[in-house]
C-alpha cells in the first residue's frame, strides 16, 4: 500500500469541517510553524523536502520561495493557482471539494514562510461549489483564530481571499492569472521578470499550485527529510494523479513517485486495467499539454526497462520516445480510439484557448485545427501531414508562454508515433471515418 | 443605470482591491447575475462606475467565457467537449441534446429556457461525459438521464 499524505483522511465523514479536520491532526503544522519555527526555517524544510511544483512545470518549490525578493516596505503576496482546467486534470478540484482545510492550512504556513500578509486563492470560475466550500472553510479557520490578526499570539497577521476566475484556460498560466487578479484580460506577461521579483501589482509574488501548497502541511509536520525519503531520485514525495479515459477505475490516486506505470494502469489498487477487456493503444500521461505515447513506450523505456511515474522517467528519451509528468492528468486510449480524431480535439481546444497575443500561436493553432479536421473528415492530402509537422515546429519555442508549445507537442508526437494512421486517413477517407 | 443593490455590491468588491479597475470582472459578474447578460448600456454604466473606458472594459468582458455579451436563456448548459468526455461519448450526448432542445451550440431555445454552449474540461473527467447547468454538474451522462435532468430546469 502506498503512503497517503494528502488523501489519508479523504473518506472520513465530515473531514470538510474544521472540527473533524482537527481531530485528525489538522492545523498542527500551523501551530508548529508559527510557534516554534522562523519563516526561514519553514523555507528550509521545504527545500530539504525536494518538493517540486505540482502545477506541471516541476520547478523546486523551496528554491522558488528563496528567490522571492524582499525589498523593505513592499508587500509580498502568495497566490494559489486553483485555475485547474488542463483537460484530463481534476486532482486540485478533488482536494478542494473534500479536504478544503488541507489547502487553507497549507496557505497559512506558506504565507508565514514568505512573509505575506494578504494571500489569494484564484479558483476557476466554473468551480462555484468549490468556491463556496473554500469560503466556508476560511470563515471556520478565521473563527478558530487561524486567520486574521496576531494568529495564535504569534504576532503574524494574514487575510486570505478567494478570487473566482472568469472562465479562460490561459488564466492558469501564472502571469495571465496575475493579470486577471488585477481585473484585466488574461494575457500572459513576458518572463523574466518572474513573479518572484515582480508579480501582483508589481510586488514580489509566489504562485503555487493547490497540491504544492497542500504538500507543505505534511512536510512541516514530519520534516523535509522524511518527505524526501519518499519517491525516487529528484522526484520526491507523493503525487496526485487524475486518471481518466478507457480505464476500469478512473479517479484521483495518490501515488509514491517512482511507481511503475504498468502497475498504475493494471493493478487493482489503482486503475484496474483497460475497460471492457480492451487493449491499451496510447496514453497522454501528464494532461493534454504533453506528448502522446503509444502503449509500448508508455510501459517501457526505449531500452526495455520499465517506465516509472516520475519526472525523470516519464521524460526519459526526450520527445523521441518520452513524454512528461506535467500536471499528472493521465488519459488512457484503448485500441478503438482514433488518434487523428483525438488529436483534432486537442487542437480545437488550444485554438479556442489561445489568448491571441503571439501570431505563431494564434495562427498556428487555427491552422492545425483546420488541417486535422480535413484529415479526419476525409478531405486530407498526404502533404497535410508534413504541413502539420511544419506548423508545429514554427510555433514551438516562438511564443510568450508555453501554451504554444502545449498545442504543438500533441500534434508533433501523434504524427511521430502514429504516422501510418494519418496516412491511412488520406488513403482510405471513407473507411477511416467509420 | 446601475441599481442601488448593484452599486452596493460592486463597491464592496472595490473596497477589497488597491485599484478600482481590479474589481472589473467581479463587477461584470454582479450585473450579469442581476440581468442575465451584459448589454452595451450595462457595460457603459459599469465602466463609468469603475473609472475606465467602455472599450477597455469590453476587452475584458469578451475575454472571459463566463461573461455573456449577448442575451442568453434562463438556464445555461455547458457541455464538456474536451478529450476524456470526447472519448467517453460526448457526441452522442450532444446529438441527444440537439434532438431534445432543437438548438445547436451558441443558440437559445425560442422560449428562452436554455442556452447551449460547449465548454472545455469541467474537471470531472473520471465520470465522463459531463455537463453543467447553471452551477450544477452532472456526470456519467446517458440519454435517459439527460431527459430527467432537463426537467428540473424551468
Ligand atoms: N495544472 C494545469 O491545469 C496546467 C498545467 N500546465 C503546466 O504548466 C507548465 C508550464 O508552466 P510555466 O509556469 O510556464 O513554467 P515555468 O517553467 O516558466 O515556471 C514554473 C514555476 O517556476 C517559477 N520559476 C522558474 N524559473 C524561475 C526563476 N529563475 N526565478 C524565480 N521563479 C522561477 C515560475 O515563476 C513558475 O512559478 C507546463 O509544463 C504544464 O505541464 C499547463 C496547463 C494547465
Ligand atoms: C497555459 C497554461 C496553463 C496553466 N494552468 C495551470 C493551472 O491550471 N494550475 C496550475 O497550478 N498551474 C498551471 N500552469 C502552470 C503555472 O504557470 C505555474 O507554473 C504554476 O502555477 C506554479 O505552481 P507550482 O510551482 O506549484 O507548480 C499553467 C501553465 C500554462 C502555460
Ligand atoms: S503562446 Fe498563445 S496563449 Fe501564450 S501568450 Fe502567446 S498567443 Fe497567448
Ligand atoms: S474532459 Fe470532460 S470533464 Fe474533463
Amino acid at each position: 500500500m502506498a503512503r497517503k499524505l494528502l488523501l489519508e483522511h479523504i473518506n472520513v465523514p465530515g473531514i470538510n469541517t474544521l472540527d473533524v479536520y482537527r481531530q485528525k491532526g489538522g492545523y498542527r503544522a500551523v501551530e508548529k510553524a508559527l510557534k516554534t519555527l522562523t519563516p526561514d526555517e519553514v523555507v528550509e524544510e521545504v527545500k530539504k523536502s525536494g518538493l517540486r511544483g505540482r502545477g506541471g512545470a516541476g520547478f523546486p518549490t523551496g528554491m522558488k520561495w528563496s528567490f522571492l525578493a524582499k525589498p523593505e516596505g513592499v508587500a509580498r503576496y502568495l497566490v494559489c493557482n486553483a485555475d485547474e482546467s488542463e483537460p484530463g486534470t481534476f486532482k486540485d478540484r478533488y482536494l478542494m471539494t473534500h479536504i478544503p482545510h488541507a489547502l487553507i492550512e497549507g496557505m497559512i504556513v506558506s504565507s508565514f514562510a514568505l512573509g505575506a500578509n494578504t494571500s489569494y486563492i484564484y479558483v476557476r470560475g466554473e468551480m462555484m461549489p468549490q468556491i463556496r466550500i473554500l469560503e466556508r472553510a476560511i470563515a471556520e479557520a478565521k473563527n478558530a483564530g487561524f486567520l486574521g490578526k496576531n494568529i495564535l499570539g504569534s504576532g503574524y497577521d494574514l487575510e486570505l481571499y478567494v478570487q473566482p476566475g472568469g472562465g479562460a484556460y490561459i488564466c492558469g498560466e501564472e502571469t495571465a492569472l496575475l493579470e486577471s487578479l488585477e481585473g484585466k484580460r488574461g494575457n500572459p506577461r513576458i518572463k523574466p521578470p518572474f513573479p518572484a521579483i515582480a508579480g501582483l501589482y508589481g510586488c514580489p509574488t509566489v504562485v503555487n499550485n493547490v497540491e504544492s501548497i497542500a504538500a507543505v502541511v505534511p512536510i512541516i509536520n514530519d520534516g523535509g527529510d522524511e518527505y524526501a525519503k519518499i519517491g525516487i531520485g529528484r522526484s520526491t514525495g507523493t503525487k496526485l494523479i487524475s486518471a481518466s479515459g478507457n480505464l476500469v477505475r478512473p479517479g484521483v490516486y495518490e501515488i509514491d513517485l517512482g511507481l511503475p506505470v504498468e502497475e498504475f494502469i493494471y493493478s487493482d489498487e489503482y486503475c484496474g486495467g483497460i475497460a471492457n477487456g480492451k487493449r491499451l493503444k496510447a496514453t497522454v500521461a501528464g494532461g493534454s499539454s504533453v506528448p502522446i505515447l503509444p502503449a509500448n513506450l508508455t510501459l517501457k523505456l526505449a531500452n526495455g526497462e520499465p517506465r516509472l511515474m516520475s519526472y525523470e522517467s516519464l521524460s526519459e528519451g526526450g520527445f523521441a520516445t518520452g513524454t512528461m509528468l506535467g500536471s499528472g492528468g493521465f488519459i488512457a486510449f484503448d485500441e478503438d480510439q482514433c488518434i487523428v480524431r483525438n488529436t483534432w480535439n486537442f487542437s480545437r481546444f488550444y485554438h479556442h484557448e489561445s489568448c491571441g497575443q503571439c501570431s505563431p500561436c494564434r495562427e498556428g493553432t487555427g491552422w492545425m485545427e483546420k488541417v486535422l479536421h480535413r484529415l479526419e473528415y476525409g478531405h486530407g492530402k498526404m502533404s497535410d501531414i508534413d504541413l502539420l509537422v511544419d506548423v508545429s515546429k514554427k510555433i514551438e519555442g516562438n511564443t510568450i508562454c508555453p501554451l504554444g508549445d502545449a498545442a504543438a507537442w500533441p500534434v508533433a508526437s501523434a504524427i511521430r508515433h502514429f504516422r501510418d494512421e494519418f496516412e491511412w486517413h488520406v488513403k482510405e477517407p471513407v473507411k477511416s471515418l467509420n | 443605470m446601475l441599481s442601488t443593490d448593484e452599486i452596493r455590491r460592486i463597491d464592496h468588491e472595490i473596497a477589497l482591491v488597491p485599484v478600482r479597475k481590479a474589481a472589473s470582472i467581479e463587477a461584470l459578474k454582479i450585473v450579469q447575475h442581476h440581468r442575465g447578460w451584459i448589454s452595451d448600456e450595462s457595460l457603459q454604466a459599469i465602466a463609468a462606475h469603475l473609472g475606465m473606458s467602455a472599450e477597455e472594459l469590453d476587452s475584458v468582458a469578451t475575454f472571459y467565457n463566463l461573461i455573456f455579451r449577448k442575451p442568453v436563456g434562463r438556464n445555461i448548459i455547458l457541455l464538456c467537449d474536451s478529450i476524456s468526455c470526447y472519448v467517453m461519448g460526448y457526441e452522442q450526448i450532444y446529438a441527444h441534446l440537439q434532438a431534445l432542445l432543437h438548438i445547436k451550440f451558441g443558440e437559445t431555445t425560442p422560449d428562452d429556457r436554455f442556452t447551449l454552449l460547449p465548454n472545455p474540461c469541467l474537471g470531472s473527467c473520471d465520470h465522463a461525459p459531463v455537463l453543467m447547468i447553471n452551477q450544477d454538474t452532472y456526470r456519467n451522462l446517458t440519454n435517459e438521464k439527460l431527459q430527467e435532468i432537463l426537467k428540473e430546469y424551468k
